[in-house]
Parts: C-alpha cells; sequence; structure tokens
C-alpha cells in the first residue's frame, strides 16, 4: 500500500513537471493564435534554439552551476524572444490577410532553424550542466522525488502568475484580451494592435526557450529535436485549453502531464504496453473535442 | 474648402470577394451638425464607414479628414487623426468590464468619463460588469461611450437603433444629438424617424453610388421623393 502511494505520488509530481513545460509552450502558442490567428509551427524552434543558446552560453563561462545557469538560462531566454520578435517582423507581419501562407512559412521556418541547430552544433545531444541539488531527491509520502520537478513546477507557476497579472492589471494585457476577442475593432479604436503582435510573438519566444531551457534541467541534456517534440503536446493543450486562454492552457498541461504519466505507468504496467501515454493524451484529445469543441475555455484571454 | 469640410470621399471603389459593393461613392459632409447616410438595404452604407475606417480594403479612390488624406493609412492611425467609430451590431468586448470597455478606448490623456457617464449614467453603476452580459441597448450605450470619450472632430455611427425598443431609440437618438454637438458626424440610419429628427443633410447610396445629396428638410419634406429614392413612407416610425 505504501509503495502504491509513493509511486502515485512520484507519477503525479513528474506529470506536474512535464505539465510545466507544456504549458510554458502552449501558453506562448495560444496567446499568438488567439490574438493573431497565426497557428505557428516554428514556435518548436524556439524551444530548441533557447535551449542551445542556455547550454552554449554555460559552456562558455565558469562560475558554479547555479550561476551558469541562471546567466545560460537569461541569455536563452533573451535569444528566444529576439528570435520570436523577429520571425513575427520579418516573415509573420507580411502575411497578416494570408493564413494559408502564414503556416506555410511557419512549417519553412521550423525545418530551416531547425536544420540550423544541426549545422551548428551537430546531431548529438549535449550534456546540460544542472547543479547537483536539483538531481538529489526529496521524500514525500514516502517517495523520492527529484529536486528538479520542483524547479519546473515552481517556475511554471511563477510564469502563470505573472502572465495573469500582465493580462489583468496592465494596459497591454487589456489590449490583448480585446484583440482575442476581435483584432479590427482594437484597431479601430485607434490602437496599433502590430506592436502588441510583435511583444505577443516575443514573450511566446522567450516562453518556449524557458521550457527549452527547464527540459534541460528535466532531461540533463538538450537535443535537435526537443522543440518538435515538446510542440506536438504543447498544441494538444491549447486544443484542449482553448485559443487565447492562459488558464485553459494551465489545467490543459496539468491534465496532459498527468494523463501521460499515469498511462504510462499503470496502463503500461497492466498491458505491457509502451506507447500507452501518449495514446491517452490523444484519447483525452479526441474526448474533448467530441464534448467540448471549443476547449475548456474558448477565444478569451484570461 | 477643406477649412469647412470635415469629410471628403472621391470616387471610392471596393470589391467584397467578386462583389463590386461601392462603385465610386462620392460626398463631402461639412463640418458640424449630422448627415446621414441613407438608402435600401444592401447598398453599401456600412460598407462605405468600413471603407472610410480603412476596415475593408480599397480598391480605388480617396479620403480626406479636415482636408488631411487618409486613403493609404491604418485603420489605428485615421482613429487617431480624431475620427470615432459606432459599429453596427456594437463590437463591445464581451469579456472584458464596461469600465474596461472604456478605458481601452481612451487615447493620450484623460477620456470624457464625465460626458458619458451624464449621457449614459447606467454604465457607470454597470462599470464592472461584463460587457457580454448587458442587454443590446446597454451595450449600444457602451459602443457610443467609447465613441464620444475621446475629442474626435468626426463620428461614424453605423446604425446605432438597430434591434433596440422604442424607449432606448429615443435615449440613443437624444445621445446622438449631444454627440452631433460635439464632433461632425455620420449616420448610417434605417430608422427615418430618427435620421429626420437628428440629421440636417442626408446623402443616399443606390447600387454603390451616391444618388442624392441635400439637406435632410428638403428630402423629408416630399414623400414622394423619400420613397422613390429609399423606397418607404417617409416620417417618424
Amino acid at each position: 500500500m505504501e509503495a502504491t502511494i509513493s509511486t502515485f505520488v512520484l507519477l503525479t509530481i513528474t506529470g506536474l513537471g512535464l505539465g510545466a513545460m507544456y504549458f510554458l509552450v502552449a501558453s506562448g502558442l495560444s496567446l499568438i493564435y488567439g490574438l493573431m490567428g497565426v497557428l505557428n509551427f516554428a514556435h518548436g524552434a524556439f524551444i530548441t534554439f533557447g535551449a542551445y543558446v542556455a547550454w552554449w552560453i554555460t559552456d562558455q563561462i565558469g562560475g558554479s552551476f547555479e550561476v551558469r545557469l541562471l546567466v545560460g538560462g537569461a541569455c536563452g531566454l533573451a535569444f528566444g524572444a529576439a528570435l520570436g520578435a523577429l520571425v513575427e517582423l520579418v516573415f509573420i507581419r507580411p502575411l497578416y490577410r494570408r493564413p494559408v501562407e502564414q503556416v506555410l512559412v511557419t512549417v519553412g521556418l521550423a525545418l530551416a532553424l531547425g536544420a540550423l541547430v544541426y549545422g551548428i552544433w551537430g546531431a548529438d545531444a549535449k550534456f546540460f550542466p544542472i547543479p547537483d541539488w536539483t538531481l538529489d531527491t526529496t521524500t514525500i509520502l514516502g517517495a523520492n522525488i527529484p529536486n528538479d520537478r520542483f524547479v519546473e513546477i515552481g517556475v511554471a507557476a511563477v510564469v502563470l502568475v505573472g502572465l495573469i497579472a500582465l493580462l489583468r492589471f496592465t494596459r497591454i494585457g487589456l489590449v490583448i484580451r480585446a484583440g482575442v476577442e476581435n483584432r479590427a475593432m482594437v484597431t479601430a479604436l485607434g490602437i496599433d494592435v502590430r506592436k502588441t503582435f510583435t511583444l505577443v510573438f516575443a514573450i511566446g519566444g522567450s516562453l518556449a526557450a524557458l521550457a527549452g531551457v527547464l527540459s534541460g534541467v528535466y532531461y540533463g541534456n538538450v537535443d535537435p529535436v526537443r522543440g518538435t517534440s515538446l510542440l506536438i503536446y504543447a498544441f494538444i493543450v491549447v486544443v484542449i485549453g482553448g485559443f487565447g486562454s492562459i488558464g485553459g492552457s494551465a489545467v490543459a498541461a496539468v491534465a496532459v502531464g498527468l494523463v501521460q504519466q499515469y498511462a504510462n505507468f499503470y496502463v503500461a504496467d497492466w498491458l505491457d504496453w509502451s506507447g500507452a501515454g501518449d495514446v491517452s493524451v490523444m484519447l483525452l484529445l479526441a474526448s474533448v473535442l467530441l464534448l467540448r469543441p471549443e476547449g475548456l475555455a474558448p477565444k478569451v484571454a484570461h | 474648402m477643406s477649412a469647412v469640410t470635415a469629410l471628403r470621399v472621391e470616387d471610392l471603389h471596393v470589391y467584397l470577394g467578386e462583389s463590386h459593393v461601392l462603385q465610386g461613392v462620392s460626398f463631402s459632409v461639412a463640418k458640424g451638425g449630422v448627415t446621414a447616410l441613407l438608402g435600401r438595404n444592401g447598398v453599401g452604407k456600412t460598407t462605405t464607414l468600413r471603407a472610410l475606417m480603412g476596415l475593408v480594403p480599397r480598391t480605388r479612390g480617396t479620403v480626406e479628414v479636415q482636408g488631411e488624406n487618409v486613403t493609404r493609412l491604418p485603420t489605428h492611425a485615421i482613429v487617431r487623426r480624431g475620427v470615432g467609430y459606432v459599429p453596427e451590431d456594437r463590437d463591445v468586448f464581451a469579456g472584458l468590464t464596461v469600465e474596461e470597455n472604456l478605458r481601452l478606448s481612451e487615447r493620450g490623456g484623460d477620456g470624457r468619463y464625465d460626458l458619458v457617464y451624464d449621457l449614459f449614467p447606467e454604465l457607470r453603476e454597470r462599470g464592472r460588469q461584463r460587457a457580454g452580459t448587458l442587454s443590446g441597448g446597454q451595450q449600444q450605450m457602451v459602443a457610443i461611450a467609447r465613441a464620444l470619450l475621446n475629442d474626435n472632430s468626426l463620428l461614424l455611427v453605423d446604425e446605432p437603433t438597430k434591434g433596440l425598443a422604442p424607449l432606448l431609440v429615443t435615449e440613443v437618438a437624444v445621445a446622438l444629438e449631444r454627440a452631433a454637438e460635439l464632433a461632425t458626424t455620420v449616420l448610417v440610419e434605417q430608422n427615418l424617424g430618427v435620421a429626420q429628427r437628428v440629421a440636417q443633410h442626408v446623402v443616399v447610396l443606390d447600387g454603390g453610388r451616391v444618388v442624392h445629396e441635400g439637406t435632410a428638410a428638403e428630402l423629408f419634406a416630399s414623400p414622394e421623393r423619400v420613397r422613390e429614392l429609399l423606397g418607404v413612407h417617409g416620417g417618424h416610425n
């Protein structure tokens, strides 16, 4: 019985850690689609580049693991923000009235930026320098939880609170919430919504990069397909949570992370089937689409 | 000419898909008062206002506001030249509170809250209510208040009484009269009673072109002309 509880606790906190990364990716994707109607397939490249830039900086500088991780992470975030803003300004802005071309250009960017990562850093995974204490465990109800899980959950919680505060208490948040509902009417009030588009892309880019950095802490390495693998789940989270909703993304990310972990352990154990986690997430997605096609919190940024 | 002209539209053409909706609309609006943009359903009145705002692509033509050519400006830049817009169907932000809807439309400096709350006291009481939960009439008040909050020189108002109960129609007409004291107003209105009450000038569209321009008094004095141009009987309704 004790082992059963400790396993459940371990799976729950690990699922929340995964959900934290899904949320960071999905929140940016969700705001970008909700506000601009852009389905950004290049978002995965923001994750990968953010992780690699963070890794590269940590590899270049001296100091403790904590300092290197903080400096590298900050650089990764800044790079993600700059990349997001650049992609919006150069590739997306000229195509705002052409949604098909927009999707094509983001797919092309995803492929090109992915190839660039291979070209610069090669195909092998890179060891991500992490402090020893993140590898230690904390015992909760008999479960030995790796400490990095708490870092991921804590960072995502801070981001969630920060995003909600941004949306609720700032002028730019007001513009984003209104823009998610009716972009044309926001411009008809005299607001240059294009500046908000660039800002939201920058926010999305930095959050994706943050997810990339945290994935480096979670897995202990970075690899060229990190962004692609996280992006698939992030898209599922966005669809379940509702496009444009930060709260919806948070709930959906937790649900996806937990379902994936529980199924990977319990169902895989029961049926001796390793793909149970992914299939369960797909079943969750299909159920939400059938019962609530607009997602948990439709088309309202909050 | 430009010193007394609030709005000048010259040879405006708009296509919506394959449909050539505006086929060379030209008219001028003098400063002050209300000009009613009239016509049967589907003749291009709403499209004209949306084209003036830059909300639909214009294939040809010139738009001048206070003598300045704004044809190539994006919507937000046109608005910042002092143009307020009250769209058909209100388009309030349903997920935002009344107060947030108003705050969003503030442009530089303090909004004229005393004015809008004087016109629509209900909005002050419902400041924290989500606009999506308001009645149609209350949403129309929010839409008009957003345009009046700033010191605009030109207001474009699209069917503000559409779908409203008679009592609310009167309230909106009073608000329009007050608005017209503050800014030149171009009003698209199907309710001829309201148009006759508030407008001094009329521009009538048919088939995507202007077919009549003149004073409101002159048009409404001739029921035959009203019937001929608008396909309805003149007078209050």
